[in-house]
């Protein structure tokens, strides 16, 4: 950013009047008894960063076998390379990502408060977190489960021979996490926002969050039911789900998409919150439409709930059904839509500045905008007829998971990174880095649409030799995307130590978390700030902005 | 039709047809949509781009006219698609009389096929084309799903269940048949061919099997052995529901419900009767669950429903 | 007390009225948690249950009908003893605070001692599915469900009642024992009777459907 009167590197030799929170205190409890938000933050983002490199192991795995239909691995284990990847990811990794590293770090800072409202619990969550961890790690070193994250009965209570227990085990007690961390948040927003923080002054991240938060608590009990059913006929033998005796197995998918349905959800309402602070700041202008953003994340969280049926529709539903949850798949897909009109208006008459927070929250709007379309496609009864099963659900999915959360995820990364840690990160590495990203994701999963579409069954080890070429097209964009993700690691890293000393305010943002230090001192701020504005009050022509608690920049 | 479209699947049905015509429409809107966000970003982001000289004077910060604009462009269009894509999938799985019926079993891994005629076969299905093909299916143990991509149908079998499915080839040819519901360890390999062949060709190809004894006659052959003609024949002293002309008619139950004899129906009354007594009759029906493989209540069902099609039923 | 106060109220509260309100707020927050966990397990109970009408009721007539009604009074008495208890912490009456959640603590021990005794009636009349248990004449393995559901449901139910037991102990031992608990300041023993009295609900909606299966 080549704006001359913003601060980007911090003044010579002031020092701070005190600690920051990463110094306050040394000793090994300090932090893993900690009550701090921040702290418990980077806890998680160990801990998160952790398992996702144990589930893209697994995929780098599953690509190399597939870049030849001889394969590498014994379809036994490729089977439980899938379900580990599938249920690490998802649990270990995506829904946690963005909520307990920088919801849990930024939702006090953002609304002016000294810690969320339940701060044991938060710790608390973070040892349930890894007690599951814990026990996935168990399941996946002692051979993993191999019936897919979606344990489909009767094949998962029944048949399969992998560590069914012990995964669905894993996942029950990581929804006790979910919860604990959502319902902090919720009580947080509600009665820890500073004064003259109303709800239609909440940065939209705020409200990303409090929409997952909602969506957490309300959909983790019904997966946790499932999941505890499920164990307990594995366990013991019962017929819950087995038609053999006298159990149904499409209940089981009923339960489990109630859930899982709205837990995609999960993944991306905090990404879209991300997005929603760094357009603003990276543009140098309001958002475009706050009240149609905040309006669209709550009907996104609340119409999640009403779709979950679309994943059933050639499992044996009645047509009539299969009807009713394509109506509702289309309507929740509207908001959705509204969210991608806005970002991109966001970017008219701006001033905008082609940073890595920027680059990655453009490729999250494209990748999210593809992943939308072909959705809509997948909510097309007849359409999900053909691809439904196959590689194209695949390719949908990890177009919204991987191409916009994951980037969403990186975004804020390096974002907020000199907040974090007092640092700035070496920008061309990081634009680089960025870039990569996205050509990388897009020659890994663009080709399976086609795959999909041709035909090819997802869960697969192996595949008829004319779909090879593709395959391989998609197996060489994964080494890309690995290097691509590998990349922040080591210049993040490198900036721990020698990058340059970070000012409170390196990009010249508008949000309470942008008034403290960097790194934040323990309690955040000396006094409750009082808060007076609206979010982004960038001004693009005058290349002025106004803090929300009222104070009015240059740049 | 579609040879000119790149990377297109083969497309050998009248259901494939259809489909296709939907999903171009779709890959029209969907790339519209992709095109004009790149466009305006794209647009934007050089128009806009720290120290462009253009005017940055009256930011649009907010309109409802707008707002509300898009929204409802983006439902009517959403709901256009909705309607064509539900119209069609209603077609697709309401399953006709049929020219032609075929059983399918699913089985860990492979897929069993039976002709009524009694010829089996074992991942490949031959059909006559220009025929409407009705498919029951079953599994025999875990979930699968029967999918044969140039004919754009699927559909789970679940165990515990029976499905319908019908197709109508428009193609001679040989067409790939997966399994797209992971199963168990070699899900990957429980593929198949489904060969369409004209009509004299498939006319030949059931004679050639040298099968004798029809599946109905195969059937009635279980249905004796396992008692099901001591209490449902109709010389029989026990009061049991006559299964002549039964297929295809209304059935009162004792729980006040009224249910379609399908063959649905035929195999929950054979392996559930408790919970399908009929209205009038007492539930004194032995529980064949266990005792009957899904081949054989095919074979019974087969039977059922050739029984008593002389007889006025009334559908 | 302005000291006991000032050790109770947290960094991010500006006053222990602020703190106190934004707990009451976390336990209801949690209870729409709870209420959807075990919304789902008797969803799915009701879904079999109309599914196999004539089974469960010929299954469930092995419950222990006077076990359940007996723990049912048991329990309705117990939150009524805690809500007395809490009333007592409001009027800064001590003894008879600690008099009446000592007897809400009995109580919870009574409810797992009749239960104990329930569940080894159970094991003789074989009804714990997997382990011992018998189908009667005429009963379809759909039976054997609805013992899944009973045993499922009424062990969660334990837990969490043991839990609630546990929270009034560490009340009693620790709070109270610290002078914690006052007039001023009485929310955490307000937030454990929420909880304590989710759980006499939660027996309410498992009684009938438990034990007045086909008795009616």
């Amino acid at each position: 950013m080549s704006v001359t009167t913003v601060e980007r590197a911090a003044p010579r030799e002031t020092p701070s009047p005190e600690p920051s929170y990463l110094t306050a205190e040394h000793t090994v409890g300090s932090w893993l008894l900690t009550r701090d938000h921040k702290r418990i933050a980077l806890l998680f983002f160990a801990s998160i960063t952790f398992f996702f490199f144990v589930g893209g192991i697994a995929a780098t795995l599953m690509r190399l076998n597939l870049a030849t239909p001889q394969g590498l691995l014994q379809p036994s284990v490729y089977n439980r390379m899938f379900t580990m990847h599938g249920i690490i990811m998802v649990w270990f990794f995506l829904i946690p990502s963005i909520p307990t590293t920088f919801g849990n770090f930024f939702i006090p800072l953002m609304i002016g408060a000294r810690d969320l409202a339940f701060p044991r619990v938060n710790l608390g969550s973070w040892y349930v977190f890894n007690l599951s961890g814990l026990v996935v790690l168990y399941s996946l070193v002692m051979g993993g489960a191999d019936t897919g994250w979606t344990f489909y009965t009767p094949l998962s209570a029944s048949y399969a021979n992998g560590y069914v227990f012990a995964a669905a085990m894993a996942v029950f007690i990581n929804g006790f996490s979910s919860i604990m961390t959502s319902l902090n948040f919720i009580v947080t927003i509600h009665r820890l926002r500073a004064p003259g923080m109303t709800w239609l002054r909440l940065p939209l991240f705020v409200w990303g969050i409090y929409a997952v938060s909602v969506v957490m608590l309300t959909a983790t009990p019904v997966l946790a039911m499932d999941t505890l059913l499920l164990a307990v006929e594995r366990f013991i033998g019962v017929g819950l789900f087995d038609p053999t005796r006298g159990g149904d197995p499409i209940l089981w998918q009923h339960m489990f998409w109630f859930y899982s349905h709205p837990a995609v959800y999960i993944m991306i309402l905090p990404a879209m919150g991300v997005v929603s602070e760094i357009i603003p700041c990276y543009a140098r202008r309001p958002i475009f439409g706050y009240v149609g953003m905040v309006l669209a994340l709550m009907a996104i969280a609340i119409l999640s709930f009403f779709v979950w049926a679309h994943h059933m529709f050639v499992a044996g539903i009645s047509i009539y059904a299969g009807v009713f949850f394509s109506l509702t798949t289309f309507f929740v897909a509207v908001p959705s839509a509204i969210k991608v009109f806005n970002w991109t208006v966001s970017l008219h008459k701006g001033s905008i500045v082609f940073d890595a927070p920027m680059l990655y929250s453009l490729g999250f709007v494209l990748l999210f905008t593809v992943g939308g379309v072909t959705g809509l496609m997948l909510a097309t009864l007849a359409i999900d007829v053909g691809v439904h099963g196959t590689y194209f659900v695949i390719a949908h999915f990890h177009y919204i998971m991987v191409g916009a959360t994951v980037s969403a995820y990186f975004a804020a990364l390096h974002y907020w990174w000199p907040k974090i840690t007092g640092r700035l990160y070496p920008e061309s590495w990081a634009r680089f880095a960025a870039i990569l990203t996205y050509v990388g994701f897009n020659l890994t999963f663009f080709p399976q649409f086609i795959l999909g579409y041709l035909g090819m069954p997802r869960r697969s080890y192996t595949y008829p030799v004319e779909w090879q070429s593709w395959n391989v097209l998609s197996s060489a964009g994964a080494s890309i995307l690995a290097v691509a993700y590998a990349l922040p690691l080591l210049y993040l890293g490198w900036s721990l130590i020698w990058g340059r000393k970070a000012g409170p305010n390196p990009w010249g943002a508008t949000g309470l978390e942008w008034t403290t230090p960097s790194p934040p001192p323990d309690h955040n701020f000396s006094s409750t700030p009082t808060v007076v504005h609206e979010p982004y009050l960038y001004d693009p022509e005058k290349a002025t902005f106004v803090s929300q608690e009222g104070t009015r920049h240059a740049g | 039709m579609y040879r000119w479209i790149p990377f297109w699947p083969d497309t050998a049905a009248v259901n494939a047809e259809v489909v296709n015509n939907l999903y171009i429409a779709e890959l029209i809107v969907s790339g519209l949509i992709v095109a004009t966000v790149v466009a305006m970003i794209l647009a934007f982001g050089v128009r806009y781009r720290r120290g462009s000289p253009a005017s940055r004077a009256n930011l649009v910060q907010k309109t409802w006219h707008l707002e509300v604009g898009w929204t409802t462009a983006t439902l009517g269009a959403f709901l256009i698609l909705f309607v064509w894509g539900a119209s069609i999938y209603i077609w697709l799985f309401q399953a006709p009389q049929g020219d032609e019926e075929v059983y399918v079993v699913g089985k860990r891994w492979m897929w069993k096929v039976e002709h009524p005629g009694g010829q089996r076969e074992i991942n490949a299905l031959h059909v006559p084309v220009d025929k409407t093909i009705r498919v029951v299916m079953g599994s025999e143990d875990v979930i699968h799903s029967f999918f044969v991509p140039a004919f754009r149908i699927k559909h789970d079998v679940v165990p515990g269940t029976l499905q319908t499915i019908w197709f109508k080839a428009n193609k001679t040819g040989v067409f790939r048949l997966v399994c797209t519901q992971f199963c168990g360890l070699q899900h990957a390999t429980m593929q198949g061919e489904v060969d369409v062949m004209s009509a004299p060709d498939y006319a030949r190809w059931l004679t050639e099997q040298g099968v004798h004894e029809s599946l109905a006659d195969q059937g009635r052959d279980v249905f004796r052995a396992h008692g099901c003609s001591g209490c449902h024949d109709e010389n029989s002293t026990v009061h049991a529901p006559s299964l002549a002309g039964l297929y295809g008619t209304y059935v009162h139950l004792q729980d006040g419900s009224v249910r379609l004899a399908d063959e649905a129906y035929i195999r929950d009354c054979i392996l559930n009767p408790r919970s399908f007594t009929v209205a009038g009759f007492p539930p004194v029906m032995p529980d064949f669950s266990g005792q009957l493989g899904e081949d054989e209540v095919l074979k019974l069902i087969a039977y059922i429903k050739s029984i008593g099609k002389t007889r006025e039923t009334g559908r | 007390m302005p000291d006991r106060g000032a050790r109770l109220l947290e960094v991010q509260y500006a006053n222990l009225a602020h703190q106190g309100e934004t707990a009451e707020l976390g336990i209801w927050a949690f209870l729409i948690n709870e209420t959807i966990f075990f919304g789902a397990l008797i969803f799915t109970y009701y879904f079999y249950r109309l599914t196999y009408p004539h089974d469960f009721a010929l299954a469930a007539r092995d419950t222990v009908l006077w076990c359940g009604s007996v723990n049912l009074a048991i329990l309705v008495t117990s939150s009524l003893t805690m809500v007395l208890g809490i009333n007592a912490a409001a009027q800064g009456e001590r003894t008879k605070m600690i008099r009446w959640l000592v007897a809400t603590c009995a109580l919870g021990f009574a409810f797992m001692l009749v239960k104990g005794y329930e569940y080894y009636l159970d094991f003789q009349d074989q009804v714990v599915p997997a382990v011992n248990y018998v189908a009667k004449s005429g009963e379809g393995p759909a039976g054997e469900l609805f013992w899944v559901f009973y045993w499922v449901a009424t062990g969660l139910h334990a837990i969490h009642l043991m839990t609630g037991v546990g929270l009034v102990l560490y009340m009693l031992l620790w709070r109270i024992r610290r002078g914690e608990i006052t007039p001023v300041y009485y929310t955490p023993l307000e937030v454990v009777g929420v909880y304590w009295s989710f759980v006499d609900v939660v027996w309410l909606f498992l009684f009938p459907s438990i034990y007045l299966v086909g008795r009616s």
